[in-house]
C-alpha cells in the first residue's frame, strides 16, 4: 500500500518538479537577458563625456563616521556633477577582497579613477593594481604617496583635520563646567595623537587649567569598549566628550544619555544627541571629490602631471569643515570659535607654537619655534602635550 | 561506491545540502524583493559575477583559497566529536608564528628556505594554539567550543600588542604593522593566474585530510572515538592522544592558512589579518558536514557568493550586508536541514527494491523535489 502511495505521490511531483525547474529555467534566462543590456548600458554611457569615478569604503556607508564622511563626499560630489558617475562598495576588509573590487571596477564598470578610502588599502593592494593598470587613476586617502617609490598613477590626499579639532577644543573649554574633557581614541598613533593634542591645545588656549583624559580602545571599531569608556569618563566627573574612532556613535549617544555634552568627528552627529552636542570636527570630501572630478573630466590626470600627487589642507582648502553648534553652545563660545576659524582662514593661527613639552615634562618645541601644518615633524607625532591625561603606551 | 542497495543512504547527505542551498536561495530571493531587487536579476548577477568568466571565477577561487585550509580547523576535530570554532585564533597565531620565524632568517637564508621555515612555523604555531584547547578539554573537561572561541580573541589581543610593540616597523606610523618581507620573498601568484599558492595548499590540504579520515587506521580510530567515545575507551584507543593529535592537525591547517595571508597576501603582519576568513569557514565545515572533500567544493560556493557581493552593491545599488544576509541564511538553512537526517522517509532503505528501471529513474526526481517542498514547508 505505501509503495502505492509514494509511488503516485512521486509522479505528480515530477510534473510540478519539471513544470517548476522549467519556470526557473525560462525566468533564469530572461533575468540574465534583462541584466546584459542595463550593464552594456551603463558602459556604454561612459562614453558620452560622463565620468565615471569607483569608490570603496572599508565599513558601512550610514557609520556615522569615517565611512559616511566619504560616502557622502561622493553622493554630494554626483549630486552637484550631473555628468559625474558614482560606482561605489561598501565593507570591502583590507584583503585580496579590495584588490578583486578594484579590478572589477577597472574591467566591468570602465570607471577612470578609483578612490579606495581606507588607510589600508594603500599597501599592498592599491600598489599593485596600479603597477598592473597604469593607465587608471589611484587617489588614496591618508597622504603615503612618495615621490620615486609609489607608481606615478597613484596621488594622495588627506586634510589638517586638527585645526577643526582646535576649534571644537575652544567650544568644549567655554562650555564645560568641571574643566575635565574626555577623549576616547583607537589607537596612539601620530594621526590620532595629533587630534588629541590639537583639541587639547585649543581647549587650553581658554582656560589653561584645563585638562583631556584620554583613553585608547585599541581598535577603530569596538563599541562595547567605547561605551564603557564613555561612561567610566562621565564617571570621573567628565563632561565633554569626543572621539577618534571609525564610528563615533556609540560615544555621542552614550554622552547624551549620561547628560554630558559632546562632540563629534568625522560626520555629522547632531541628530544622535540633540542637547548635549556642541560642534564637530568633520570633512569635507564633497569640496575635494568635485575638485579631482572636474580636473579628470577637463582630461588633466597624474600620469601626466594635470593633477598634483599630493593634496592636502586644512580649513582654509576646505577639507573639513565644523558641525553646526548645538544649543548648549554659548553666544562667547560661538564668537570665540568663529574668531579662531578666520584666523586659520587667513593663515595666521599656528596650532603648534614653543615653548610646548608633553605630559611627562618633556620639552617638544622650544619657544619661538614652531610647526606649520605641512611640516613632517607632526605626521611622527608619538607625544601627548601638557594637559592630556593618559599615556601613549596603554 | 554507489550499489543498487544503497542508493537512497548515498543520496541523502548530497540532495538535503543542496535543497538547504536551494531553499535558502528562494529565502534570498524574497529579501531582495523586499529590499526592492528582482530576485531573478540578483541570482544572475551572483552567477555571472562569481562564475560567469575565468575573470570573475578567479575572484572566486581567490576568496575560497584561505576557507579551505581554515575550514579543516572545524571539520577534522567534528569528527572526533569537538565542535572546535577557533579557526579565526589559530589563523592569526599561524600568521604571527610565521612572521616571526620568517623575518629573522630573510637576510641569511634563500627564499624557498625561508618560506619553509615560514609554513613550518604558522602550522606548529596553529597548531599548539588548538591543541591546547584539545587539552583543555580532555585533560579539565572545558567545554572546547567555548574555550575555542575565547581562544580567538586572545589571540587577536596578542595580534595587536605585538604589531604594536615588539614587532612593529617603526616607519608603519599610522598602521602599525610588523617590518615587511621583502618582494623576493613572497609567495607569488600560480602562473597564469591571480590566484595564490594558498588554493594548492588548501587542495591538498582537503585531500589528504580526506584520505587520512576515511582510509586508514587512525581515521577509523577518530571516527570510533567520535561516534563512542565509552566504547572507543573500551576498545582500548588512546582517546587522549586522538584529541591531542586531531587537535594539533587542524589548528595547523589554520595556521598555515595564516602564513599564506601573511606571505602570499599582505607581505606583513598587521591588524588587516583578522578579516572573519575563520568564521567563514566554519559555515565551510557546517555544509559540507565535516567532509573535507565536499569543504573545496563548498569553499568556492562561499568564495563565489563573497565574490557576489560586490556586484550586488555595485549595479543593483543594494546595501552592503545583502551578501552577509545571505551567508546568514544558508547557514540557518543548513543547520536546520542537519535536523532532518534519518527523518525523511525517501531515503531509508526499502524493503522490498524495484526491479523494473523504468520506475526508477521518476522516483529519483521525485524524490529530490519531496524533499525540497519538505525544507520549505519548514
Amino acid at each position: 500500500m505505501s509503495n502505492r502511495r509514494l509511488l503516485f505521490l512521486s509522479r505528480r511531483q515530477v510534473i510540478r518538479g519539471l513544470l517548476a525547474t522549467g519556470a526557473f529555467g525560462v525566468t533564469a534566462r530572461l533575468g540574465t537577458a534583462c541584466s546584459t543590456p542595463s550593464a552594456t548600458g551603463a558602459a556604454g554611457g561612459a562614453g558620452a563625456g560622463t565620468v565615471n569615478l569607483g569608490f570603496v569604503y572599508v565599513g558601512p556607508k550610514d557609520d556615522y563616521g569615517y565611512n559616511q564622511a566619504h560616502a557622502e563626499g561622493a553622493a554630494g560630489m554626483s549630486k552637484q556633477l550631473p555628468w559625474a558617475t558614482v560606482v561605489e562598495e561598501a565593507s570591502v576588509p583590507e584583503t585580496t577582497a579590495v584588490e578583486e573590487t578594484m579590478l572589477n571596477m577597472i574591467n566591468q564598470d570602465g570607471i577612470a579613477a578609483l578612490f579606495p578610502t581606507s588607510f589600508g588599502y594603500f599597501d599592498p593592494y592599491i600598489l599593485k593594481v596600479a603597477k598592473e593598470n597604469p593607465e587608471v587613476q589611484f587617489f588614496h586617502c591618508g597622504g603615503l604617496y612618495k615621490e620615486g617609490v609609489t607608481p606615478n598613477n597613484v596621488g594622495s590626499y588627506y586634510g589638517y583635520i586638527d585645526e577643526a579639532q582646535y576649534i571644537a577644543g575652544i567650544v568644549a573649554a567655554h562650555t564645560s563646567k568641571t574643566g575635565k574633557l574626555g577623549f576616547i581614541a583607537a589607537k596612539p598613533i601620530p594621526q590620532v595623537l595629533r587630534n588629541i593634542n590639537s583639541f587639547t591645545l585649543g581647549a587650553r588656549s581658554v582656560k589653561p587649567s584645563l585638562t583631556t583624559q584620554v583613553v585608547f580602545t585599541g581598535e577603530w571599531s569596538l563599541p562595547v569598549k567605547e561605551a564603557e569608556s564613555a561612561n567610566s569618563l562621565a564617571d570621573q566627573g567628565i563632561d565633554v566628550l569626543t572621539c577618534h574612532v571609525d564610528s563615533p556613535k556609540v560615544v555621542i549617544e552614550t554622552a547624551e544619555k549620561r547628560g554630558i555634552f559632546s562632540s563629534g568627528y568625522h560626520a555629522n552627529q547632531a541628530t544622535l544627541a540633540a542637547k548635549g552636542y556642541l560642534t564637530g570636527a568633520e570633512w569635507n570630501w564633497v569640496k575635494i571629490y568635485s575638485d579631482y572630478a572636474e580636473q579628470i573630466r577637463a582630461g588633466k590626470t597624474l600620469i601626466n602631471g594635470g593633477i598634483p600627487h599630493l593634496v592636502r589642507g586644512g580649513l582654509k582648502e576646505g577639507f573639513c569643515k565644523l558641525s553646526d553648534y548645538g544649543p548648549a553652545v554659548s553666544a562667547e563660545a560661538k564668537n570665540a570659535a568663529e574668531a579662531a576659524k578666520a584666523q586659520f582662514l587667513d593663515g595666521s593661527l599656528v596650532i603648534y607654537k614653543g615653548a610646548l613639552q608633553d605630559n611627562t615634562g618633556k620639552p617638544v618645541l622650544a619657544a619661538g619655534k614652531e610647526y606649520q601644518q605641512n611640516d613632517l615633524a607632526l605626521e611622527e607625532m608619538g607625544w601627548l602635550v601638557d594637559g592630556v591625561i593618559g599615556s601613549t603606551s596603554s | 561506491m554507489i550499489s543498487r542497495r544503497n542508493w537512497r543512504a548515498t543520496l541523502e547527505p548530497v540532495c538535503i545540502p543542496v535543497a538547504a542551498l536551494l531553499v535558502s536561495l528562494v529565502l534570498f530571493g524574497l529579501f531582495c524583493a523586499l529590499a526592492g531587487a528582482n530576485p531573478l536579476a540578483v541570482y544572475a548577477a551572483i552567477y555571472k559575477a562569481a562564475f560567469g568568466s575565468w575573470f570573475s571565477f578567479q575572484n572566486t577561487l581567490i576568496r575560497a583559497a584561505p576557507l579551505m585550509l581554515s575550514s579543516l580547523c572545524t571539520a577534522l576535530p567534528a569528527l572526533l566529536g569537538l565542535v572546535i570554532i577557533g579557526n579565526e585564533g589559530a589563523l592569526v597565531i599561524g600568521a604571527l608564528a610565521s612572521i616571526i620565524v620568517g623575518l629573522p632568517l630573510v637576510p641569511v637564508a634563500s627564499p624557498l628556505v625561508v618560506l619553509m621555515a615560514m609554513a613550518l612555523a604558522g602550522i606548529v604555531g596553529g597548531g599548539l594554539w588548538i591543541m591546547a584547547v584539545g587539552a583543555l578539554r580532555y585533560y579539565r573537561a572545558v567545554n572546547e567550543t567555548i574555550s575555542s572561541l575565547l581562544m580567538n580573541y586572545i589571540a587577536i589581543a596578542l595580534l595587536n600588542h605585538l604589531v604594536g610593540g615588539p614587532i612593529r616597523d617603526p616607519s608603519s606610523l599610522n598602521k602599525p604593522s610588523s617590518f615587511p618581507l621583502p618582494d623576493a620573498f613572497l609567495l607569488g601568484d600560480i602562473p597564469g593566474t591571480r590566484v595564490h599558492y594558498g588554493l594548492i595548499y588548501g587542495l591538498i590540504a582537503c585531500a589528504i585530510a580526506y584520505f587520512l579520515m576515511r582510509h586508514t587506521t587512525f581515521g577509523f580510530a577518530v571516527r570510533t572515538v567520535g561516534g563512542n567515545i565509552r566504547a572507543a575507551r573500551i576498545a582500548g584507543l588512546p582517546v587522549g592522544k586522538l584529541t591531542l593529535i586531531i587537535c594539533f592537525l587542524a589548528g595547523s591547517c589554520a595556521g598555515l592558512a595564516g602564513m599564506v595571508e601573511v606571505a602570499a597576501v599582505h607581505g606583513r603582519v598587521s591588524a588587516s589579518l583578522n578579516a572573519n576568513y575563520g568564521y567563514s569557514s566554519i559555515l565551510v565545515a557546517f555544509i559540507a558536514r565535516q567532509n573535507p572533500l565536499a569543504a573545496v567544493l563548498v569553499s568556492i560556493l562561499l568564495g563565489g557568493i563573497l565574490a557576489s557581493g560586490g556586484i550586488l552593491q555595485r549595479s543593483l545599488q543594494l546595501p552592503d550586508a545583502t551578501v552577509l544576509v545571505f551567508q546568514g541564511l544558508v547557514f540557518l538553512v543548513v543547520l536546520y536541514s542537519e535536523s532532518l537526517y534519518g527523518r525523511l522517509a525517501i531515503f531509508k532503505p526499502q524493503p522490498n527494491k524495484e526491479k523494473s528501471d523504468g520506475n526508477g529513474s521518476p522516483r529519483l526526481v521525485g524524490s529530490a523535489a519531496g524533499n525540497h517542498g519538505g525544507n520549505a514547508a519548514g
